[in-house]
């Protein structure tokens, strides 16, 4: 926020990544704006959304592993007792909505949902604190949420989508997979036109699944923006603002902790249907 | 939205972390999950049968009960029995026993009233031969006589 001055300028700064790849000149470096970003190509990298990643992912995983070293049968202490309950809840779910064996689904879901939650609970963050830290630092840009990075949550559904693929042909054989395709849901003479349909349908599952996690939390950063952006209006607006702040934070905490179930359920029934042989 | 190699980034962090909580994490909790579940329900097994077992152990007492109780009684009876026929026997013996003494001491008043008899006669004997000497001292030797008193003696 130190050089952005300007509304338009300010918010185009929360919205561009720390972009590390190759300049054009043949140099590598850190992207210093948007259109140096973009000049960088597929083969460049945004730091800030993989640093966030990495270190919310460990802290999710550590702190779960810490509480898994020490799991005992007798009374959990307060943190197993909450391992202990976030994963009976990832267990009853996968037990409701997958009805297959398979060993992978359940640890599967847990990890999107934690992951998942732990990123969009960077939302919750006030926006401009970390993004100033890294300015002091000399970090030109620091977008906070990994989950509004596109990057991010196409990672994850087409993860999701090659598992999908994956124990679609296991299960079906590669043959039993193209009949599910191409037989239906007309006449078998009609293929090219079911193939058409079921090849749509497949292909949207993980575009829609990258793009509902995206497209709400990048509405949401979004809005805390637009709020933050009162703070410089004077005192009157920079009350209702705060107060805005608080009433969209709050809202807030249920939408990423929905965001974050609904990308594990919709994962863990993708699998389910992979695995039915009709249906 | 520019993609870029995040994207393959994430998706090589996303596949770690599945693995590490599929390995790592997922598997022990779990169990501690199982095993505090069948621990549960073997103590609610353990409590049934608990349970089970004091009622097993309240009837057999209260069986054990009712035999002492009427052993005890039994036992009362017997001694009532026994009571009795001990003051049964006492009162035949005490009777016997006055009996005999009664016989006792009839004899023994027999025997002194013929002791006394034996004294009586004999001081008759010696009044009577005494009146007679008297009588006879007058008219009577008493040397020439006295073979006949002798005699006279040992007859009484």
């Amino acid at each position: 926020m130190a050089e952005a001055h300007t509304s338009g300028e300010y918010i185009k700064h929360h919205l561009q990544n720390l972009t590390f790849g190759q300049h054009p000149d043949g140099t590598w470096g850190v992207a210093h704006s948007a259109a140096e970003a973009k000049e960088m190509g597929f083969w460049a990298i945004n730091l800030d959304s993989m640093g966030f990643a990495i270190v919310l992912g460990l802290a999710f995983l550590l702190m779960f592993r810490a509480a898994a070293k020490k799991a005992t049968i007798g009374v959990p202490s307060g943190l197993q007792n909450f391992v202990e309950w976030v994963v009976e809840f990832i267990d009853g779910s996968v037990r409701g909505s997958f009805s297959h064996k398979n060993p992978l689904v359940a640890p599967l879901a847990l990890t999107v949902f934690m992951w998942v939650f732990l990123m969009n609970f960077m939302d919750l963050l006030p926006i401009d604190w970390l993004p100033w830290i890294a300015t002091l630092l000399g970090v030109p840009y620091l977008k906070v949420v990994p989950s509004t990075d596109p990057n991010v949550t196409f990672a994850l559904a087409l993860s999701v989508f090659f598992l999908m693929l994956y124990y679609s042909v296991k299960m079906k054989g590669p043959g039993g997979f193209f009949a599910e395709l191409a037989f239906q849901p007309f006449p078998k003479f009609l293929f090219p036109v079911n193939l058409l349909l079921e090849g749509v349908g497949l292909i949207a599952k993980p575009v829609s699944l990258a793009l509902r996690l995206f497209g709400n939390m990048y509405a949401g950063e979004m809005i805390f923006i637009l709020i933050a952006l009162m703070f410089s209006g004077g005192i009157v607006l920079g009350v209702f603002g705060g107060v805005l702040q608080w009433a969209w934070a709050v809202f807030h905490i249920l939408i990423i902790t929905l965001q974050a179930f609904i990308f594990m359920t919709l994962t863990i029934v993708y699998l389910d249907m992979a695995h039915a042989e009709h249906h | 939205m520019n993609f870029n190699a995040t994207l393959i980034g994430q998706s090589i962090t996303f596949v770690f972390f599945v693995w590490f909580c599929m390995k790592y994490v997922w598997p022990p909790i779990m169990n501690a999950l199982e095993a505090r579940k069948k621990q549960i329900a073997d103590g609610l097994a353990a409590a049934d049968r608990g349970k089970h077992e004091l009622e097993l152990a309240a009837k057999a007492a209260a069986d054990n009960m009712r035999d002492a109780k009427a052993q005890a009684a039994e036992v009362l009876a017997q001694a009532e029995k026994r009571a009795a026929q001990i003051v049964e026997d006492a009162k035949i013996a005490a009777k016997a026993e006055g009996e005999r003494q009664l016989a006792a001491a009839q004899a023994n008043i027999e025997q002194e009233a013929n002791r006394a008899r034996e004294d009586l006669r004999e001081q008759v004997a010696a009044l009577a031969v005494a009146g007679a000497e008297k009588i006879l001292r007058r008219e009577v030797n008493a040397q020439a006589h006295a073979d006949l008193l002798g005699q006279l003696k040992a007859e009484l």
